[in-house]
């Protein structure tokens, strides 16, 4: 079913169940569905692992910024000439971007990544300024 | 939204009625593509965290079963505090045709990725049977 501008427009709640859900993917600590992460949280170190088998390694970017941490990367579809033919296609291929938040600020220089079997994990620990310090009274 | 979603996330293996396994893991359907490559037959099977050593190719009758067997990697004392994806084992099942070679079945593994290459059998000819009749 194909709406108009106008009856979008003339029906408020379609529009601030947009609204919301553009408002609670903002706040939500990951940016989009693929890949799946998982996070794991030790003190002032934090491990993201995710599955992206069949990525090609170059092309497997990863960026930290304050306490954000940027994965993009892209997985070739598998080459075929045209007398060749797919009876199943379920494999997944494209580019993928994908951010997710930490509590903590992140100190990038210290930030450990391995791809092994298909599974990428990234050690990410805590910038050494940003760590709660004891304060002595005089 | 959740249509795409659904696509990118791992199905978990069903199983059968009456039938219970023996490791205390899940166990996940991998995702596939069939493709016919001129005398191949090549199926791709996304299994991560699967090397040439944790995965089984059995082919018992015309049933080629691909089972994936994972040592989950857990980061040593840290809590897990976004789950996004399960851990298990991989698991499917495929009917063959009699038209595959199946002693020439070659599989390989790479980056999570399990390539299965099926040479197809050399066709055998179809004989025609003369019919005689009485005159």
């Amino acid at each position: 079913m194909t709406t108009t501008y106008l009856e979008r427009i003339l029906d408020p709640w379609r529009e601030f169940d947009r609204m919301s859900r553009l408002l609670n993917r903002t706040s939500s600590p990951v940016s989009s569905e693929y890949p799946a992460v998982n996070v794991w949280v030790n003190g002032d170190n934090a491990v993201i692992t995710t599955e992206i088998p069949g990525i090609e390694r170059d092309t497997i970017d990863i960026s930290v910024t304050g306490n954000t941490v940027s994965l993009s990367g892209s997985r070739p579809a598998e080459e075929t000439k045209e007398e060749e033919s797919y009876h199943r296609h379920e494999l997944w291929h494209g580019k993928f971007s994908k951010m997710i938040k930490l509590p903590f600020n992140i100190d990038a220089d210290k930030v450990k990544a391995t791809y092994s079997k298909g599974v990428l994990q990234i050690s990410l620990p805590q910038l050494e300024t940003d760590k709660p310090r004891k304060i002595n009274i005089k | 939204m959740t249509d795409t979603l659904k696509e990118v996330q791992k199905k978990e293996a069903e199983l059968e009625k009456g039938v219970e396994r023996t490791r205390e893991t899940r166990v996940f359907t991998p995702a596939v593509d069939i493709i016919e490559k001129g005398n191949d037959i090549v199926i791709l099977a996304d299994m991560p965290g699967v090397d040439e050593n944790s995965v089984d190719v059995t082919l018992e009758k015309d049933l080629l079963t691909i089972y994936g067997k994972i040592e989950p990697e857990i980061p040593a004392n840290h809590k897990l505090v976004i789950s996004e994806y399960g851990i298990g084992d991989y698991q499917r099942t495929f009917t063959l045709t009699s038209e595959i070679d199946k002693e020439h079945i070659r599989a390989t593994v790479s980056d999570g990725v399990l390539r299965l290459v099926l040479p197809k059998a050399e066709k055998e000819k179809t004989r025609k049977i003369p019919v005689t009749g009485h005159a």
